[in-house]
C-alpha cells in the first residue's frame, strides 16, 4: 500500500507502462479488425455560433451511435473527429487543413454559419475533399463554391423564405415591412421574401435594416408604416430579446399587426421566456417543429429521444437548455446521406472521394424516416442543395404549434449553377 | 555581418521547413510566413516607433480588398492585385496617419480603433460589393503561378513575400529613417530638439507599416482564395500586437517567433480544450511577469545585445 501511495520510480515506470500497453491494446477490443472511417466535423463549439455548435456535436454524436449500432459504412466502424472553428472563417479553412491533412479524415462536414462556410470551402476544394455544408445558407446553390461542397441535409434560406410567401399573403396580409440585420444573412430575406410577396400579389412596403452593431431599437420602430398588415422580422443574436420586449413596449396593448419571424432569433432561446411574452400569437418559420406536434411520426419520436430533447424542444437533461431544433436536423440527415452515398461509392478510402461526390450528385429523393426525420426531401444533384418541407408556427401558451406546412415546390427555384459539369 | 548571417540563416531554414514539414504543417507555415509579414508592419509602427495602434485591421483589410476587389471586378491577375493591395494598405495608413497622428498615445489608440470600426462598418454596408459578412470567393491557388501546384505556388509566393519583408524591415531599421524612427519612440521631444519632424517620422513609419501590412492582407486573400469583412474586425488589430508582443517589440525576427508560437498554442490547446484563449492570456500574463520584452527581446537583453 505504501507503494501506491508513495511510488517509487520503478512502480511509477512500471504503471506507466502497464497505461500505456492497455490504451494502445484497447482501440482493438473497441473497432473489431477493420479501420474505421474516419469523418471530420468542423464544429462551431466556440464563437458566435457556439449555441448552435453545443446542440450539433450531440446530435452528430447521436447519429454516429445510430449508424455504428446499425453496423457502421460499408462494414467499418465510423468515428467522428471534432475540431473547433470559433465561428471564424480563417480558423475554419485551417480546420478543414488540419481535418483532412492532419486527422487523414475521409471528408468533412457540419459547419454551419455562412461566412465560415464561404471562407472554408476554396480550401476543401483544393484539398479535393468533400465538404458537407449544414449551413442552409444559399451560397452553395448560388454556384459561389466548389464542386467538392454540398449542402444535403438542409434547405437553403432563399427556398424557406420563398416558401413562405404564399401562407404569409393569404392568411396575415399583403402589406408587409420587413425588419432585418443589415449584412449578407438579412440581405437574403430582404431580397427573395421581397420577390415572393410581389409574386403572390402582396408587397413589402417598408424595408428597416438594423445595424449588427446596435443593441436598442427603440428609434427605427417608428420607421414601420402605420398600414402595415404584417411585420417580418429576423434578428441573429443576443439583441432578441431586447428587440422583442422593445416592439411590446412599441405597440402597447393596443393593436398591432400581425407578426411573423425567423425562428433562427430564437434557436436556443425558450419561447415562454420572461419577456417574450410579446410573441403569443405570433408566427413563426421553423424548419423542423421545436415542441412534438400531436401528429409526431416514429422517426422524429425516435430523433428526438437519441439526440436529447424532451417533448418541448429543451434538453432532457435541462429543461433551460433549449434545442436548436430548426437546424441540428441537417447533421442528423448529412449523415445519413454520408452513409448512403459511401455505400453507393463502394468507397474504400480517400481514393474514392470522387466516386462519392459523384454518388451523392446522382441521388433525387430522400424519404421521411429514420434517416430523414425531418421529412422527404428533394435533391438536386446540379446546385448541390436539397430542398423539403418547411413549417410555420403559432405561439400558444409560450409554445410553438404548427399551423402550415409547404408543399416543397413551394421553395424551388431554376438553376444558377450545374456544379455536376465542373472538373474535379 | 552577423546580422545578415543570422537573418538569411533564418530564412534558408525557413525555406528547408518549407519544402521538408509534412503538408499540414507546411500549409501552416505559409499561413504564419503571410501573418508574420502583417507582425512584421506592425512592428515597425509599434516596436520601433512606438506608435500603440489599434487600427492595424483596417490595413490588412484594406490589402484583402484591395487585391480581392479588383480580382473579382475586373479579372486583375493575381500577382499585379498583390501590388495593388500592398498600395491600397500603404494609402490607408497614410491617410489615416495624416489625422490621426494629430495625436498620442491613448488617444491615438482611440482614433485608429475608430477608423478601424469605420472601415469595418464600410466593408459591410458595401455589401453587394464586398459581399459583407459573408465575403467574396477568390479564384483557385492553382493559378497563382504557372505550371506550380496549389501548394507549391502558395509556399513559393508566402516566402517570397516574407523573405521581401524580413530583409526589408532589416535595411530600414538599420537605417536612417530607422534609428529615427526608435528616437521617436524613445524620446520625441528631444528629438524635435535636435531637428527632426516627429509628425513626418511617424507618418513614415505608419505608411510603411500600412505597407507591410496591405501585402500581408493581399497575399492572405489570394493564397487562401478567400475575402471577408471579418478581416477588419478589431480581432485582426490585436491579433499582431499579440504576435508581436509574444516575439519581442522592436525586434526583427520578434514578429516570427511571436506569430509561429501563437498560432501553434491556438492550434494545439485547440485539441485539448474549447478554451484556447484562456492559453494565449496565460502565456501573455507569464510574458509580462518574467519576460516583458518578449521572447527574443529578452534574449537581446541577457545574451545577445547586438541583435536589431
Amino acid at each position: 500500500m505504501t507503494n501506491l501511495i508513495t511510488p517509487t520510480r520503478r512502480t511509477l515506470l512500471k504503471g506507466m507502462g502497464a497505461g500505456l500497453l492497455a490504451s494502445a491494446a484497447l482501440p482493438g477490443h473497441v473497432f473489431g479488425q477493420a479501420a474505421p472511417i474516419k469523418l471530420g466535423f468542423q464544429l462551431h463549439r466556440t464563437g458566435i455560433g457556439a449555441a448552435y455548435g453545443r446542440w450539433y456535436e450531440r446530435t452528430a454524436q447521436a447519429a454516429l451511435k445510430v449508424v455504428n449500432d446499425a453496423g457502421g459504412i460499408n462494414g467499418r466502424p465510423v468515428e467522428i473527429v471534432f475540431e473547433d472553428d470559433a465561428t471564424d472563417p480563417k480558423r475554419g479553412a485551417e480546420v478543414v487543413e488540419k481535418l483532412a491533412s492532419q486527422a487523414g479524415c475521409d471528408l468533412i462536414f457540419g459547419p454551419l454559419f455562412s461566412h465560415v462556410v464561404i471562407g472554408s470551402a476554396p480550401r476543401a476544394g483544393e484539398l479535393k475533399i468533400p465538404y458537407l455544408v449544414c449551413s442552409e445558407g444559399y451560397h452553395v446553390a448560388s454556384g459561389m463554391l466548389n464542386r467538392w461542397t454540398m449542402q444535403p441535409g438542409i434547405t437553403d434560406v432563399r427556398a424557406q423564405v420563398s416558401s413562405m410567401a404564399p401562407w404569409v399573403t393569404q392568411n396575415l396580409g399583403k402589406k408587409v415591412t420587413m425588419v432585418y440585420p443589415d449584412y449578407a444573412f438579412g440581405y437574403d430575406h430582404r431580397d427573395f421574401f421581397t420577390e415572393a410577396v410581389k409574386a403572390q400579389g402582396g408587397e413589402v412596403i417598408a424595408q428597416i435594416a438594423i445595424p449588427p452593431t446596435e443593441t436598442t431599437f427603440t428609434r427605427y420602430l417608428p420607421q414601420i408604416p402605420t398600414e402595415t398588415e404584417v411585420l417580418y422580422h429576423v434578428m441573429v443574436g443576443p439583441a432578441v430579446l431586447t428587440f422583442v420586449k422593445e416592439l411590446g413596449d412599441f405597440y402597447g396593448s393596443g393593436a398591432r399587426p400581425q407578426i411573423f419571424g425567423f425562428i433562427d432569433s430564437l434557436e436556443a432561446v425558450d419561447t415562454a421566456s420572461p419577456g417574450l411574452e410579446f410573441l403569443e400569437g405570433t408566427h413563426f418559420w421553423e424548419a423542423h417543429n421545436r415542441v412534438k406536434q400531436a401528429d409526431a411520426s416514429e422517426a422524429e419520436t425516435f430523433y428526438r429521444a437519441a439526440v436529447g430533447v424532451d417533448d418541448n424542444g429543451a434538453s432532457v437533461s435541462d429543461a433551460a437548455d433549449v434545442a436548436t431544433y430548426s437546424h441540428m436536423f441537417s447533421v442528423w440527415e448529412t449523415l445519413s446521406v454520408i452513409k448512403k452515398g459511401m455505400e453507393a461509392a463502394g468507397y474504400q478510402g480517400p481514393a474514392d472521394r470522387q466516386k462519392f461526390v459523384e454518388a451523392v450528385e446522382a441521388m433525387t429523393t430522400f424519404d421521411a424516416g429514420q434517416d430523414h426525420p425531418q421529412g422527404d426531401k428533394v435533391f438536386n444533384g446540379k446546385t448541390h442543395q436539397v430542398f423539403g418541407h418547411q413549417f410555420i408556427s403559432k405561439v400558444e401558451g409560450g409554445k410553438l404549434m404548427r399551423v402550415h406546412q409547404t408543399a416543397i415546390e413551394d421553395g424551388q427555384y431554376a438553376d444558377a449553377v450545374d456544379y455536376s459539369t465542373q472538373s474535379f | 555581418m552577423r546580422n545578415w548571417i543570422l537573418h538569411l540563416g533564418t530564412l534558408a531554414l525557413v525555406a528547408v521547413l518549407l519544402v521538408t514539414l509534412p503538408p499540414y504543417h507546411a500549409t501552416n507555415l505559409a499561413r504564419i510566413l503571410v501573418l508574420v509579414v502583417f507582425a512584421i508592419g506592425y512592428n515597425l509602427a509599434f516596436g520601433y516607433t512606438g506608435l500603440l495602434s489599434l487600427g492595424h485591421a483596417l490595413f490588412f483589410a484594406a490589402g484583402v480588398y484591395g487585391a480581392a476587389l479588383p480580382v473579382t471586378y475586373l479579372g486583375l491577375p493575381q500577382l499585379p492585385a498583390l501590388i495593388a493591395g500592398l498600395a491600397a494598405g500603404g494609402v490607408m495608413a497614410a491617410l489615416v496617419g495624416l489625422l490621426a497622428l494629430r495625436t498620442a498615445g491613448v488617444s491615438f489608440m482611440i482614433v485608429t480603433l475608430m477608423f478601424a470600426q469605420a472601415g469595418y462598418l464600410t466593408l459591410l454596408y458595401f455589401n453587394p460589393v464586398t459581399g459583407g459578412d459573408e465575403g467574396l470567393v477568390l479564384p483557385d491557388a492553382a493559378t497563382l503561378l504557372p505550371g506550380l501546384s496549389a501548394d507549391a505556388a502558395r509556399a513559393t509566393i508566402a516566402f517570397a513575400l516574407f523573405a521581401t519583408a524580413l530583409i526589408a524591415a532589416l535595411v530600414i531599421v538599420q537605417s536612417r529613417l530607422g534609428r529615427t524612427m526608435v528616437a521617436m519612440r524613445e524620446n520625441e521631444e528631444r528629438s524635435r530638439m535636435l531637428g527632426y519632424n516627429p509628425f513626418a517620422v511617424k507618418l513614415a513609419a505608419l505608411a510603411l507599416s500600412g505597407l507591410f501590412s496591405g501585402a500581408a492582407g493581399a497575399a492572405y486573400a489570394l493564397l487562401f482564395g478567400y475575402a471577408g469583412a471579418s478581416f477588419a474586425t478589431i480581432q485582426y488589430s490585436i491579433l499582431p500586437m499579440l504576435w508581436v508582443l509574444m516575439g519581442g517589440a522592436g525586434t526583427v525576427l520578434g514578429p516570427l517567433i511571436g506569430t509561429a508560437a501563437m498560432f501553434y498554442l491556438v492550434d494545439i490547446a485547440g485539441s485539448y480544450t474549447t478554451a484556447t484563449l484562456l492559453f494565449v492570456g496565460v502565456a501573455l500574463v507569464l510574458l509580462i511577469l518574467f519576460a516583458p520584452k518578449g521572447i527574443l527581446g529578452t534574449i537581446r537583453e541577457r545574451w545577445l545585445t547586438w541583435l536589431p
